[in-house]
């Protein structure tokens, strides 16, 4: 009772002072930002090696640790990438490449990249070293539950990876599971190794509920002084949606993850019906294999969003503030992401138009499916509207965002090709499909990631990456890329199915050849090139150009801490009072090209800047 | 400047790449040439907004690349710029969507004079079932399915009596006539695939699934299996062989049905118990 009463005194001096700091000029008015309704959070300081670094509760170290340990799942998703492509342009040239090891890679690198390195990466990383630096407060609001989220993500890479080393090998069912055959004999790793895939799945679901209730309520609950909703950066709008659909559709997983644990150690018949193998019936009956692939889509097709949302937000970010333009139409991006996000529940069955279910749902999923083409379109005039009349820095992280802004709207009107249901059936499980997801998910938030990357770590690190390193890096990453992706799409035309080990002898497909062996080496030299990065990335923290405060000259709160790194509770003895939105940059009238959120009004009394 | 270049060349050579591509459509030897027309329409119009937005940032790129004290617009938003740009997405999305819904209204609608056919997937093979002479199929269940009964046909059904079974993965069908492919798996999911006849459906077990097509062009066929299946997948071939009336007909004159099947599993049996028998006596 005490307490509470203390923590209003507080927040009352607080208020009055800043009343007082103005009173007297005309300023005061306009200056005036509400106080604060809760107090500051307590935050527990490491001292010991351990508390500030393995089991660090700052949401900044915990965002270092996600996105070192998303790299590590990365480098391993890109290797299996390397042995697939061996095998698909140069059949036979590596001895050890049975089909069974093929489809095991196959399904490793799907589940890799999708999750457990996408997501991770933009969540776990950027969210939670962005998040709180960005809205303007100390921490998580929950900081000793957003470790826990951390070392469970962890755990469940271990699972992933001792899955390599069980008898029978990790599991070859692709990345989406599918059973009857995932958990049946006939299908790699359909022993160990599909168990260990599933336990981490689901521990990953446990560990990133954690995280992402973290990430929510902060967001809601624990931002700054005049920081309303509609003053965030798109980076938070991005990574809040993305979150809200982690929350909802992550359970789907979950129970599908446990219904099929159940069907493999149990024999129950959640997803089995009656089955003939070799000969023999089996002990199952009466269970749906559609039903595991509504639960699977309905949690994979948001999946997609929660990857694509915040690299959405986050490139906007990137954009306006290398443009040194505000971004074009904040409250249309807003409402598009959000808009994206909810429509995101809507469409899951456009992966099935072809999977047996009744196809009177093709209908109104092929809708749905257009329809979210419209507010994604927006969001892409926005970008390259906000280009317009800009002052456009050509930096690395510039050319990132070109690199995204090329192969989104390139994987985006494939999609429109893929969701219109009569257009699919020919193209479904096609390299058309393979294409299309690797450029609009794969290769597109990978720009942005390289972008983000380039753009952060002088805040992160204190000290710049090199241009020129990094330009190499990106000329190679996005024309090898490129050259990868597009002419896979005409693979699919031919009618060349994916998840195929071998394919050549059908004599309309032999003309392929050639293009597969192109696309292969395209494919070494672009996963090599990866390691400019982590090159320029150990040079950089040995021998790089200091940053100092501020470097790209951005208004966004992240660059006005009082440290740079900002240390343990990001922003000095007293927290940022924020005026303004994020995007004032070039307004006219003002001294510099840019005005930072904490600018109060009185200081920059000539400009037209936007009221937000 | 060499950036812009660059990107320019990029989408340059994507639509020379389309133009003079060797690779593009298999011949297509079914019904579903609308298929193969929205996805023209669809490159036309998505390949047009692709090249103009590129085209566009590259012009920006050229024309704003970064100097010192240049004047840049201070225009947050423009209510009517995008409201143009929401409707005119909205219908060109939908001018995409309307010939692939009335496509799809005549994928799930199957004409009625469309012959039934039974595909039967396993990991890792294809086989089967005609309908006789009554024009329809007998009905099957996985536990029926053994040697002496290979497609699980139920022994009580009078319309399973006359089936034609194909016991190999080579199927002939006759030119110009729908077929409807009824699809039904004892294992895992499979799909029949024939790239000529852009149709496919996956095969579930438990349940039976269907798709149509008219072939139309006389020839021989690879039939894939288009949904993973496990580690025999890419081997899961087969055959399809259109042929014109004559041919078609002396083929499904040499099958066999599930009556003549029977028939002579009875007489083999007989026969082996009379030598038993002898045995015995003997």
């Amino acid at each position: 009772m005490s307490d509470e009463i203390d923590n209003k005194q507080s927040i009352q001096a607080q208020s009055s002072e800043t009343m007082n700091q103005y009173s007297g000029s005309a300023a005061a008015d306009i200056d005036y930002v509400r106080p604060a309704e809760i107090p500051e959070q307590d935050l527990y300081h490491g001292h010991s090696f351990i508390t500030k670094w393995v089991f660090c509760q700052d949401a900044k170290v915990i965002g270092v640790q996600y996105f070192l340990t998303a790299v590590f799942t990365g480098v391993v998703g890109l290797i299996l990438s390397w042995l697939m492509r061996l095998q698909l342009g140069f059949p036979g040239l590596a001895g050890f490449m049975t089909a069974e090891h093929y489809y095991q890679f196959v399904t490793m690198h799907g589940m890799i990249m999708v999750v457990y390195f996408l997501t991770a990466l933009f969540l776990g990383g950027f969210g939670n070293y962005l998040i709180p630096l960005m809205v303007g407060a100390r921490d998580m609001v929950f900081p000793y539950v957003n470790m826990i989220s951390f070392w469970m993500f962890f755990i469940a890479v271990a699972v992933l990876m001792a899955s390599f080393f069980v008898p029978g090998g990790p599991t070859g069912s692709g990345w989406t599971l599918y059973p009857p055959q995932a958990i049946l004999e006939g299908t790699p790793g359909s022993g160990m190794g599909i168990l260990l895939m599933l336990v981490s799945l689901s521990l990953f679901v446990i560990g990133f509920t954690m995280g992402g209730l973290n990430y929510l309520i902060t967001i809601l609950q624990a931002r700054t002084r005049g920081m309303t909703l509609m003053r965030m950066p798109l980076t938070v709008w991005g990574i809040f949606t993305a979150t809200v659909l982690a929350m909802l559709a992550f359970p789907a997983l979950l129970v599908s993850s446990i219904m099929m644990t159940l069907d493999k150690v149990l024999g129950t018949s959640f997803f089995m019906p009656t089955i003939l193998k070799a000969g023999e019936v089996l002990e199952y009956g009466g269970g749906s294999p559609i039903l595991f692939q509504h639960l699977f889509w309905f949690f994979g097709h948001p999946e997609v969003y929660i990857v694509a949302l915040p690299a959405f937000g986050i490139v906007s970010d990137l954009i306006s503030v290398h443009a040194r333009k505000n971004i074009f139409g904040y409250r249309m991006m807003v409402w598009a992401i959000v808009g994206i996000g909810a429509l995101s529940f809507f469409v899951w069955a456009h992966h099935m138009y072809v999977s047996g279910m009744n196809p009177w749902f093709g209908f109104f999923f092929a809708t749905t499916t257009l329809i979210i083409a419209v507010p994604t379109a927006m969001k892409v005039y926005n970008w390259i509207i906000t280009l317009w009349r800009g002052n456009i820095r050509i930096n690395t992280v510039m050319l990132w965002c070109l690199g995204f802004i090329v192969t989104f709207v390139n994987g985006g009107i494939t999609g429109i090709f893929l969701g219109n249901v009569s257009v699919d059936v020919p193209l479904s499980d096609t390299y058309f499909v393979v294409a299309h997801f690797h450029m609009v998910m794969g290769i597109a938030p990978l720009m942005v990631i390289m972008g983000a990357v380039y753009h952060w770590f002088p805040l992160v690190a204190g000290r710049m990456l090199h241009e020129g390193l990094g330009k190499w890096h990106f000329w190679i990453t996005f024309l090898g890329a490129y050259s990868i992706y597009f002419p896979m799409h005409y693979l699919g035309f031919i009618g060349v199915p994916r998840r195929y080990f071998e394919m050549y002898d059908s004599p309309y497909m032999t003309s392929a050849i050639g293009m597969n062996e192109f696309i292969s080496l395209a494919a070494f030299i672009v996963g090599a090139a990866q390691f400019i990065l982590i090159f320029n990335i150990i040079k950089t923290l040995k021998t790089g150009k200091p940053a100092g405060k501020n470097p790209w000259k951005a208004n966004s709160l992240e660059w006005h801490t009082s440290t740079v790194p900002p240390e343990h509770g990001n922003f000095g003895d007293r927290l940022p009072v924020v005026h303004r939105w994020p995007y004032d940059f070039s307004v006219p009238g003002a001294k510099e090209d840019f005005i930072p959120q904490t600018t109060p009004p009185s200081e920059v009394v000539h400009t037209e800047v936007e009221k937000t | 400047m060499h950036v812009g270049i660059i990107f320019f060349l990029v989408i340059l050579g994507s639509v020379l790449f389309h133009i003079f591509t060797p690779w593009y459509w298999t011949d297509i030897a079914s019904n579903w040439q609308g298929m193969d027309d929205t996805i023209t329409l669809t490159f036309w119009v998505g390949g047009g907004v692709f090249v103009a937005v590129c085209l566009f940032m590259i012009y920006c790129v050229f024309k704003f690349s970064y100097k010192e004290g240049r004047k840049v617009e201070y225009k947050p938003e423009d209510k009517k710029l995008e409201r143009i740009l929401t409707w005119a997405t909205t219908i060109g999305v939908a001018a995409l969507l309307a010939p692939g819904l009335i496509i799809w209204n005549q994928y799930v609608n199957v004409p009625k004079n469309a012959l039934e056919v039974d595909v039967m997937a396993w990991q890792w093979g294809w086989q089967y079932r005609l309908p006789g002479e009554d024009g329809k199929l007998g009905t099957t269940k996985v536990v029926n399915i053994n040697d002496e009964n290979p497609f699980g046909i139920n022994p009580d059904d009078p319309f399973g009596q006359d089936d034609i079974m194909i016991q190999s993965d080579v199927l002939n069908l006759k030119i110009d006539r729908p077929v409807k492919i009824l699809l039904r798996s004892v294992d895992v999911l499979h799909n029949w695939y024939v790239p000529q006849f852009r149709s496919k459906m996956d095969a579930v077990p438990g349940v039976i699934t269907f798709y149509w097509f008219e072939p139309n062009k006389v020839g021989e066929y690879e039939v894939l299996c288009a949904e993973y299946c496990g580690v025999g997948h890419y081997a899961m071939r087969g055959t399809v062989i259109v042929q014109d009336e004559q041919n078609y007909n002396q083929w499904l004159n040499e099958q066999e049905t599930y009556s003549e099947l029977v028939a002579k599993q009875n007489k083999l049996e007989i026969e082996k118990n009379k030598i038993v028998k002898k045995i015995d006596l003997n």
